[in-house]
């Protein structure tokens, strides 16, 4: 037994029990919030850093051999997410300190917060298909409690679709599970995998994988199925949406990823040309939606499905190419482009908090001036806007270039030219967001606020960090893409997989 | 080279960093202080210029980002020089011209900091030996063009036309970036070094007409060519020095320079040859046209610049020595006086308070230097012996002479050089001569840090074709020699003999005095015209934009539309359309062959569930559906307990009695609702409803049927007891072979308590005030009735205001 892969559910839910246990203290609530975070992240790393040097690892709870009981395995792609949840999760403790009001701090937020890491962390970690369903579960449930948290009515307004509409993902996941197991008789995904190979027209299964693509598209927001992310994420308050937006559609991508490369992939073809077109449509969709959209939240919610898009682009070229190494490429890209859009969106939504305390709203047309009086926050907010667009030399350029040199290799130009012209339309929003926020003027009327020192503190520095880490990522691409193709690589190779899991030998 | 050529390049990104402080603590002189830099990598290029005169490359390269073929590999060699030399001397002259121009602004430091991040952009793009190193410093240069362009960001022209511009060369730059992995893969290298060797293998490889359109349109975009020319006048919004230096002497040449860069590789096909020359006349002609239409002084240095730039892409286009010749001779004079008088546009500006032609004149008196340097760099551009700009005239026009289609060529060419004279005299003469008005501002002679930079460019075209100790001959050969990947020697001698060229030189300096005599009479002809411009492109950008916007505005209030009946219905039609057409083209639909087992009531309970089934949806009571409901969960209920399992029967039992007592009491509180859909909605609802049941059914079916392996139920049964020693197989299973799984949903009914616990007692809003909700779903629509959140889950959530 391993204990690295259980620590990422351990730290999360004993944090959040020891919170529980002290409701009414929330000085305690609030260190407790801070250290499990950071204790998550070191969890995370020493992960990482075990599959790095390791490869593959896997645990079998209570010690039933696979495919009986449920496992745990972390490849570099699950290790990675472990590692972004930990970040994201100390980002957002942190910012939360002084960003969250004390009414919803005396009503839990500190741990459903954990909760919603436990969820987050189970999925990227569980090797059984069934358990992944548990820990959407407890994500969705978590989210939920988080979105409605405060009871204001426009909270109340969008955790309504975004409950409904994820219970109907959760259904269908569900039932797919259900006729999975009548047709193969087994939830471990790596078994699942072996099984399926074995037979011999796929069609059948194929079908059935359109009930998984559907349940994760949901989770995923990807076109036809967003419509629950822009209804609901510039409502709550911006530490839960900046949470939110890093991590929750991820594990969409995360579990259609690994799904449509380990289990589903005898009729790539297919599945695959589906998986490229709905990444275009996504993309374009996405990026049309922020560029009618006048909020700095509710452009940044419908950015993520955009980029939602480029993510599962790498995918499908995975699947459509001969070239292996181009595979690998696409594969790779697509993990790094999930690394660097965790980190620069969770961002840009603590930097809208930072705007909303500075100007009084998210409306840009209520906003402006903070060019000329916060160079610091606009320095803050140029690194992750230009990121996201795709700007060289940060992050994003190195992601965006990664998937198009992968398009141009497979000869899918017309995704590329996709890719290109919404890489181009997302500059173009940012900009919006920049011209009116920052460059214009304040309006007459608007209320001016200054931080506190303690205020600037909390909330600055999670932002500080996370922008250093785009600049870094950028800078340093060659080790953080080094990551991402390891991933890759095991990804593209099942048969390791699937041994590390059933307990066989290499 | 002494210092490396990535030390020089983050050298202007560390300055710039540091640019602002610095601002401030050395009040008033940092602009000397910061020139220093860009003046010591100037000497320092120039220390280096004679080895380059004499054949020499210099190289350099250190891994990047190899995984994705980025190197930080460079290259110097005779184009590079002569860029680099461009930009670090005329960048030394714009930071001490900025200090003056903008003495005591409060966002000083910033416009430092931006010159300075574009220096070494721009420094980085003309050393860049790799392609994607190239790319990456290209689009640095139009974010700080960006930023620059928009420095004035309180104003909303500026905030536009900086966007404009970032739109048009950032759009360019995409396809730029894709034109060069094409030819990197075509060339099977991301090295300019190699690619520029293998000109016939890419001139037939199919992906060479893909990536030479892609490129060329990042360097048209880039150069201000027809039809992107447009950004460039309206990026006059930024202020002098900018315009000075990345609008006219250094930015819109990196266009020029990927072309001349590429030529090796690229040029030297007929598409080639076609393309860049059609373009490239046009934009000079329009260019030099559009210049006469103005009085804004720089707005004519903007549209002459458009003209300029359209004369190098021509001679790129024609190609051959003598074109790549004129080329590199017109690059250097070009950017000494058209950067000469744009700085000396913005001291007019600054001294008198406006640059309005028709307002300025008769200021040799108050302002002699800047007028001395005025008239040499308009002499220059006019071509007037013996100033650089004759002989780089001279040069194009022998080049002309010989190309392909002469007589059109030519004919264009001394057209717009006629055209442009007269904006010579009009820009660096006319102010200065004639009666003095008086001006918004009194006149004065401007401070030395207005005056330096005009003065020693001015001078620098005057002295350089004449004075060999300058190297200039050997530095263009060089170049040249680069851009026509064969060595050429050039020797710009002012007396060719009475040939063509000296005549066509004449023809063009009376055609240009006769031009600005008649200006007025052009000017009033031009206002005629102007009601055309609506059809130029800087209108299509606006319809494209107005468009953008529409579609983006119907396509997302179209999906978003606000309503989760919607929603529910795109998602549920989308899950029976892939799902059900994959199962229907792909899969195996199954017909269960097997009745033996049925027993009388099975179907008994199945004809139940589906009734009360009908019976929930039809009901016109809540009370009626919840009776109905209650129904269908006994039933499956009963199927547990018919399929051997009482104990998951006896936990269903007791949920759905507590599902029904509990909706009584919430029911119960509640008022009817009268039914709103329309019967066609509620067809329409019916039909996707049975279609989802149907796929549903036909997959159920086949895990009925079809069954691939044994299920792993079996090794449950044989270690229930002796290895988790227990006899109750589904307790089994729930609290050890996969307790996980019972520990996430004891989480979850944590959540859910917390949850339920917090809706209950906690209303943020009320405690905030309800005017700010209000007032932001006004915001959102207007639509939104901020009392009513729960008991009309349905509304809008206005995504779209």
């Amino acid at each position: 037994m391993n204990l690295l892969l259980v620590l990422p559910l351990v730290i999360p839910l004993l944090t959040a029990t020891f919170s529980l246990l002290a409701w009414r203290r929330l000085a305690i609530q609030r260190k407790l919030a801070v250290v499990g975070t950071a204790a998550l992240l070191g969890g995370g790393v020493a992960l990482l850093t075990l599959v790095w040097t390791r490869g593959i690892v896997a645990t079998q709870l209570g010690a039933w051999p696979a495919p009986f009981g449920i496992t745990l395995v972390a490849d570099m792609f699950s290790a990675i997410m472990v590692v972004l949840a930990g970040v994201i999760g100390l980002a957002v403790a942190v910012y939360s300190l002084a960003s969250m009001d004390e009414p919803r701090e005396s009503f839990g937020y500190y741990p459903l917060l954990q909760i919603l890491l436990m969820g987050v962390c189970g999925a990227f970690l569980t090797g059984d298909f069934f358990n992944l369903y548990v820990w959407f579960e407890v994500m969705l449930m978590a989210s939920f409690v988080l979105l409605a948290l405060g009871g204001e009515p426009d909270q109340l307004r969008g955790a309504i679709k975004y409950v409904t509409l994820n219970l109907l993902a959760s259904a269908l996941f569900l039932a797919a599970v259900g006729i999975l197991y009548g047709v193969t008789g087994t939830l471990n995904m790596a078994d699942l995998a072996r099984k399926l190979s074995a037979v011999a027209e796929p069609g059948t299964m194929t079908a059935l994988a359109m009930l998984f693509l559907m349940a994760f598209g949901i989770k995923a927001a990807v076109f036809p199925l967003f419509f629950w992310l822009p209804a609901s994420y510039h409502t709550p308050p911006v530490a839960v949406s900046a949470v939110f937006a890093g991590l929750l559609t991820k594990v969409g991508v995360y579990a259609l990823i690994r799904v449509f490369t380990l289990i589903f992939v005898a009729d790539a073809g297919y599945t695959h040309t589906l998986i490229l077109v709905i990444a275009g449509l996504t993309m374009v969709t996405g990026v049309l939606g922020a560029a009618a959209q006048h909020e700095f939240r509710r452009i940044l919610s419908f950015h993520i499905i955009s980029q939602i898009g480029y993510m599962i682009l790498g995918l499908g070229l995975a699947g459509l190419t001969d070239s292996p190494a181009i595979s690998t490429l696409a594969l790779a890209g697509s993990v790094f482009y999930i690394m660097h859009h965790i980190i620069v969106k969770t961002n840009l939504f603590l930097v809208s908090g930072v705007a909303q305390r500075l100007g009084g709203s998210f409306e840009l047309k209520e906003l402006g001036g903070l060019y000329r009086a916060d160079p610091g926050l606009t320095v803050l907010f140029l690194i992750p806007a230009l990121s996201l667009a795709g700007m060289p030399p940060l992050s994003g350029f190195f992601a965006k270039l990664s998937l198009v040199q992968a398009g141009l290799g497979a000869e899918q130009y017309v995704i590329v030219a996709v890719a290109l012209v919404v890489g181009l339309l997302t500059l173009f929003s940012m900009t919006k967001i920049w011209a009116e926020a920052f460059w214009k003027a304040a309006p007459a009327d608007s209320p001016r606020q200054t931080l506190s020192a303690a205020e600037k503190r909390n909330l600055l520095l999670p932002i500080g960090m996370l922008a250093a880490m785009t600049v870094t990522i950028g800078l340093a691409a060659e080790p953080v893409f080094a990551l991402a193709t390891r991933a890759a690589e095991q990804l593209t190779d099942r048969d390791a997989y699937i041994r590390t899991v059933l307990g066989e030998p290499q | 080279m002494a210092v490396g050529m990535l030390t020089a390049i983050l050298s202007g990104f560390v300055l710039a960093i540091l640019a602002p402080g610095l601002n401030r603590m050395v009040r008033g002189g940092a602009g000397w202080l910061l020139a220093l830099l860009p003046l010591g990598l100037a000497i320092s290029f120039a220390s280096h210029a004679p080895l380059i005169a004499s054949g020499n490359v210099f190289s350099e390269s250190n891994p990047w980002v190899p995984a994705l073929g980025v190197d930080l590999s460079f290259r110097l060699d005779g184009l590079s020089m002569l860029l680099s030399l461009l930009i670090t001397g005329v960048g030394a002259l714009i930071l001490v011209y900025a200090g003056g121009y903008l003495a005591g602004h409060p966002q000083l430091g910033r416009l430092y900091a931006f010159l300075l991040m574009f220096m070494g952009s721009m420094l980085g793009l003309v050393l860049a030996d790799n392609i994607l190193l190239l790319f990456v410093f290209w689009e640095l240069t139009s974010i700080s063009s960006y930023l620059l362009i928009g420095f004035d960001h309180e104003r909303a022209a500026a905030r536009s036309a900086a966007l404009q511009a970032l739109l048009v060369t950032a759009g360019g730059g995409l396809a730029l970036m894709a034109g060069l992995l094409l030819l990197g893969q075509a060339g099977g290298s991301l090295e300019l070094s190699t690619l520029l060797l293998q000109a016939d293998y890419l001139h037939s490889h199919p992906l060479y007409l893909p990536s030479l359109v892609l490129i060329l349109i990042g360097a048209f975009t880039k150069s201000a060519q027809f039809p992107f020319h447009f950004w460039l006048p309206s990026a006059m919004e930024a202020p002098t020095p900018v315009s000075a230096y990345l609008h006219s002497a250094t930015m819109v040449k990196a266009g020029i320079y990927l072309l001349a860069r590429l030529s090796p590789a690229l040029g030297g096909t007929d598409a080639w040859f076609l393309s860049v020359t059609t373009v490239g006349g046009v934009t000079m002609l329009l260019g030099a046209w559009l210049a006469l239409t103005q009085s804004d002084l720089k707005r004519i240095l903007a549209y002459s610049t458009v003209s300029a730039l359209g004369t190098l892409t021509l001679l790129l286009g024609l190609g051959g020595t003598l074109a790549v010749q004129a080329a590199m001779a017109f690059l250097v004079g070009h950017a000494l006086y058209k950067g000469a008088l744009f700085l000396v546009a913005g001291t007019l500006d600054h001294q008198t308070g406006s640059r309005d032609v028709d307002r300025l004149s008769g200021l040799f008196r108050a302002m002699p230097i800047t007028a001395l340097a005025a008239g040499i760099a308009a002499l220059s551009m006019a071509g007037i012996a013996p100033l650089f700009g004759f002989l780089s005239k001279e040069l194009s026009y022998e080049a002309a002479l010989r190309a392909p289609a002469a007589a059109w060529i030519t004919a264009a060419a001394v057209t717009a050089n006629i055209l442009l004279a007269a904006a010579a005299f009009i820009v660096g003469i006319r102010p200065f001569v004639g009666k003095a008005v008086p001006t918004p501002k009194p006149a004065r002679e401007a401070p030395p840090s207005l005056w330096l930079g005009s003065v020693v460019l001015a001078s620098l075209g005057a002295v350089m074709g004449l004075w060999p100790a300058l190297g200039t001959d050997g530095l263009l050969s060089a170049a040249g020699t680069a851009v026509l990947g064969e060595t050429v020697s050039i020797h710009l001698s002012l007396w060719h003999g009475l040939t063509l060229a000296l005549a066509l030189s004449a023809v063009t300096l009376i055609g240009g005095v006769i031009v600005y005599v008649s200006r007025g009479l052009l000017r009033r002809l031009a206002s005629r015209w102007e009601s055309l411009g609506q059809f130029g492109p800087a209108r299509w950008y606006e319809l494209v934009l107005l468009g953008l916007n529409g579609l983006a505005g119907g396509q997302t209030r179209l999906l978003q539309s606000g309503y989760l009946r919607y929603y529910l219905m795109i998602v549920l039609v989308a899950t029976v359309g892939l799902a059900g057409a994959t199962l229907a083209t792909r899969g195996h639909l199954v017909k269960p062959t097997d009745w033996s087992g049925l027993h009388f009531y099975d179907v008994g309970l199945v004809v139940l569930i589906l009734m009360a089934t009908m019976g929930t949806v039809l009901a016109r009571t809540r009370l009626a559906a919840i009776a109905a409901l209650g129904v269908v969960g006994y039933s499956v209920a009963l199927v547990f307990v018919l399929f051997g399992a009482p104990d998951v029967a006896m936990t269903q039992f007791l949920i759905e009695t507590l599902t029904v007592i509990l909706f009584v009491l919430v029911f119960y509180h509640l008022p009817e609702t009268p039914a709103l859909s329309s019967s066609l909605a509620r067809g329409r609802d019916a039909v996707i409803a049975a279609t989802v049941g149907v796929l549903m059914t036909a997959f159920v079916l086949i895990a009925t049927v079809v069954q691939y392996q044994p299920p792993i139920s079996e090794y449950f049964a044989e270690h229930g007891l002796p290895d988790a020693h227990g006899r109750n197989l589904v307790n089994v299973i729930l609290v050890d072979f996969r307790g996980l799984d019972t520990l996430g949903e004891i989480t979850v009914l944590a959540a859910a308590g917390i949850g339920v616990y917090a809706l209950l007692k906690l209303r943020v809003g009320k405690q905030r005030g309800t005017a700010s909700a209000a007032r932001r779903s006004e915001l959102a629509g207007g639509v939104d009735d901020a009392s009513l959140p729960i008991a009309n889950p349905m509304r809008k959530e206005g995504d779209v205001p």
